[in-house]
């Protein structure tokens, strides 16, 4: 089967370079898969998880947002981060999410709610992946 | 007996200043190990800001219809000036310079303190401002000496947040730019709001497909791109900031070195003039006898 480049940058570097059958994600309209020979297109991302589809393997990569380029035979995921299972702090994730939660609980005003929130999904979406 | 005095003086200022030298050398050095690292941070950055650029340039310049509050330029009532410095000092001018670029643009736009903001990294930066009494809205010390994104993320997106929410109307950045190990420029550039997108866009940028449309991916496109183009500048300040420190090291070194030497020379002087007194007073005390 003929397979697409998928390469995902962070300001941190590149996280991976390689050949996938598939990739499929979250946007923020929906899922999307996206195979080979697909229209060029950009869709922000969700904070989630990406899935890259190669023969029997699927690669996971949990990304916080950021957006995907795609190109016939291209892909590209600009995500200010992005980590595979293996390299999840699981603890850290953990501390961010306890952090979160409390915030969440004290009434603040609304920019520091919109905030935690978004922190909490980053920590939940990294303890799913990892787990 | 006043010549041993001198002597001993001598000594220990040589013996001082090869200490100072041995500390002036390893900062040097350490400095110099900083500066590679940063400098390779800094390469490691490029991939994705050429690729956040290309795709940002490609939507501003394909359809004059996408509007976002970050490509309109507007009446400025208030402007904020993000500022790079470092923690330490020992940089030679890495912070003067910048400051005082900041400082003169600043008296030269401004009559009070309403009209603008400052946004500093490093203690050194926040320091000056705050002993002016300057306006510092955020500040970030104790910056890392490798810093990754996380390190910036958070005073990134308020800075940005704060042009959205119109608390200042233009951002404007300085910086040392790294040019090279021994030449670093002093550099100020507008943020935002984002007006050369389009001289950005090169002719072989291919039009894409907007999912669900071009607005919503502006909305979370700039301002990501503005907080990389703050995070860009972090690395290059650091990059800078190490490079600074160990010119400004490796000079200390020189001068130690030239000073070691003049006090040899002037010790070797002493001991000499010494030693021709003693004679002459042998000299002295045998013809005496005589």
């Amino acid at each position: 089967m003929s397979t697409l480049t998928v390469s995902v940058v962070t300001p941190d570097g590149p996280v991976l370079e390689d050949g996938f059958e598939m990739v499929s994600c979250k946007a923020e309209n929906g899922e999307l898969g996206i195979l080979p020979g697909h229209i060029p297109m950009v869709a922000p991302l969700t904070i989630s998880s990406v899935r890259l589809k190669l023969e029997s393997d699927t690669r996971q990569l949990a990304v916080s947002g950021g957006f995907l380029e795609v190109r016939p035979d291209k892909v590209t995921i600009l995500a200010q981060a992005a980590e595979d299972p293996a390299s999840i702090d699981v603890q850290r994730a953990e501390e961010a999410k306890q952090r979160a939660e409390q915030r969440l609980q004290a009434k603040q005003d609304d920019i520091d709610f919109r905030r935690a929130e978004l922190a909490l999904k980053r920590a939940m979406n990294r303890l799913d992946i990892a787990r | 007996m006043k010549s041993l005095a001198s002597l001993r003086d001598i000594q220990k200022r040589i013996d001082s200043t090869s200490k100072t030298k041995q500390i002036t050398k390893a900062m040097e050095m350490v400095s110099a190990s900083k500066m590679s690292k940063a400098e390779e941070n800094a390469k490691r950055f490029v991939p994705y800001s050429e690729k956040i650029q290309e795709v940002v340039a490609s939507i501003a310049s394909s359809n004059m219809d996408a509007v976002h509050p970050m490509l309109e330029k507007r009446d400025v009532k208030k402007t904020g000036y993000f500022v790079i410095t470092s923690d330490r000092g020992l940089a030679g001018a890495y912070n003067s310079g910048v400051l005082k670029k900041l400082y003169e643009t600043i008296q030269s736009r401004h009559q009070s303190t309403d009209e603008y903001t400052i946004i500093v990294v490093g203690r050194v930066g926040y320091e000056f401002f705050r002993k002016r009494g300057m306006p510092v809205a955020k500040s970030i010390l104790g910056m890392s000496d490798q810093p990754n994104f996380n390190d910036i993320k958070d005073l990134a997106s308020e800075t940005v947040q704060m042009f959205v929410d119109e608390e200042i109307d233009e951002l404007t950045i300085y910086y040392n730019h790294y040019k090279s190990a021994i030449s670093q420029i002093v550099t100020s550039k507008q943020l935002l709001p984002l007006t050369d997108m389009e001289e950005k866009a090169t002719a072989s940028t291919s039009q894409y497909e907007y999912e669900p449309n071009q607005e919503q991916i502006l909305k979370v496109l700039l301002p990501q791109y503005a907080e990389s183009l703050i995070y860009g500048a972090l690395l290059d300040g650091k990059a800078s900031e190490h490079a600074a420190r160990m010119t400004a090291m490796r000079n200390a070194t020189d001068n130690a070195n030239e000073l070691i030497d003049d006090l040899t020379l002037s010790y070797n002087r002493a001991r000499q003039a010494a030693i021709t007194q003693e004679i002459t007073e042998i000299i002295g005390g045998v013809a005496a006898l005589e």
